[in-house]
């Protein structure tokens, strides 16, 4: 009955896209547009002296949404925080891991470490910046806390370490505001030469400190989903 | 050039129905994280190389970690049925 | 053949076909982890739809580096800044929603929504 009232909506919206809306997105011309992006373009060099046309964006003309994203970020990773602790905490006992996975991982931590820090560092010259930088070396963190009898999860310098990071933004942007400008998150710092590691202002400095909380954040997150009390393998208790 | 989008599409469309019929959960997390990796080169192809590498670590790397621990918790002698 | 198969229509279709895979999962599975992939998969649907109503024919990415042609020859940069915050919000929405999935389980014991919520259907 479910699936019967779910295939009936399913082609009412479907065949709804394909006719009506279909014939407005798809044959309008594509060649000539006038938009604030486009206009973006134009002038981005010259005002924030950045290379990477979408980095410019995110940081500077719409820093506002990417303070909001980074609290949604913070907001998720509380909800996880909060609903699998408490109790006493659980010591997780690993099986008998083969010698590959523990070895070989220990050797794949350094260099991931040091990608995801390349990336980060050069996101206003390349494509990438602060996010997928700091998924990268929270990834190299749970392949080691996963598969390692050595390592155990202590959460207490990852959250230091993120409220840190989270704060430095904050003061940041609160520093432009003593500016002759006056106005949160202006590019307060001269532009540098076009196309090395030190110009565009202060964007390398704000996706540092965005690359540091996301990473630290989300092994946080991913590690408390791991070792939590809460489910399967505490049954035989 | 353009047939190679082509097939794409219909690859991850193909998949996409796959992952209603398929009954063990495990596999419809895998058929998932091959979407996700779709979707990716599908940002390669419309010029945006950010969004390309962004959607390939998240949706394709982290996703599919979280979706296998929940299941490892959630399976046991008084889950639905076994299969 | 060739006026059907051009890039706004594969894409058009792609990204819509995937919103339909997904609202489906959502209505009519009862493994509650089936439904959290549907609500995955809708959301990376949209954004496909967001990046391609920035992009302009037979024109390159939106980054200025050393033997690039000039600013009349790249995209729209402005939806794909949009749609790099959306991913990372889609992520946050996705673990959340495990972590209360997880909880579920050791409360009821079973992850059957027909058994958690008492529907007759």
């Amino acid at each position: 009955m479910r699936k019967l009232i779910g295939l009936i909506l399913i082609f009412g919206f479907a065949f709804y896209m394909f006719t009506i809306v279909a014939a407005i997105v798809i044959p309008s011309d594509s060649s000539e547009k006038k938009s604030v992006g486009i206009d973006i373009l134009q002038n981005s060099v010259r005002q924030t002296g950045a290379a990477n046309a979408v980095t410019s964006i995110v940081v500077l003309y719409r820093g506002f949404d990417t303070l909001g994203e980074v609290t949604v970020l913070f907001l998720s990773a509380l909800g996880i925080a909060l609903l699998m602790k408490g109790g006493r905490s659980f010591k997780h006992k690993t099986e008998d891991e083969s010698f590959i996975l523990k070895t070989g991982s220990h050797l794949l931590f350094p260099f991931m470490f040091l990608f995801g820090i390349y990336i980060i560092a050069h996101g206003h010259l390349t494509p990438g910046g602060g996010f997928p930088g700091g998924v990268i070396i929270a990834t190299g963190f749970f392949i080691v806390l996963m598969t390692s009898d050595v390592f155990k999860f202590r959460d207490y310098f990852l959250t230091i370490i993120e409220g840190f990071a989270g704060l430095s933004f904050i003061v940041l942007g609160i520093v432009g505001l003593f500016t002759p400008e006056k106005s949160f998150l202006v590019n307060f710092m001269n532009k540098g030469v076009f196309n090395t590691v030190f110009s565009a202002g202060i964007i390398p400095l704000i996706y540092a400190a965005i690359g540091i909380k996301v990473s630290s954040e989300l092994s946080g997150a991913v590690g408390n989903l791991f070792v939590s009390k809460y489910g399967r393998r505490s049954e035989n208790e | 050039m353009i047939y190679m989008l082509f097939f794409l599409v219909i690859m991850m469309l193909a998949a996409g129905v796959g992952i209603i019929f398929i009954k063990n959960v495990l596999n419809a997390v895998i058929v998932s994280s091959v979407i996700s990796l779709g979707i990716s080169i599908i940002f390669v192809f419309l010029a945006a190389p950010d969004v390309a590498i962004t959607e390939a670590t998240i949706g394709s790397a982290l996703t599919t970690v979280i979706f296998i621990i929940a299941i490892s918790k959630t399976k046991g002698k008084y889950s639905e049925k076994k299969e | 053949m060739n006026n059907i198969i051009n890039i706004e229509t594969l894409i058009f279709t792609a990204s819509i076909g995937l919103v339909v895979i997904g609202i489906y999962l959502v209505i009519a599975e009862k493994n509650l982890i089936k439904i959290i992939i549907g609500l995955n998969l809708a959301d990376s649907g949209v954004n496909i739809f967001i990046v391609f109503s920035g992009y302009i024919k037979n024109k390159t990415a939106p980054i200025f580096s050393k033997g690039s042609l000039g600013f009349e020859n790249m995209v729209d940069p402005l939806p794909q800044a949009l749609v790099l915050t959306a991913i990372v919000i889609g992520f946050g929405v996705t673990a959340l929603s495990l972590a209360i999935a997880i909880r579920l389980y050791k409360h009821y014991g079973t992850l059957d929504i027909s058994k958690i919520r008492g529907l007759k259907w």
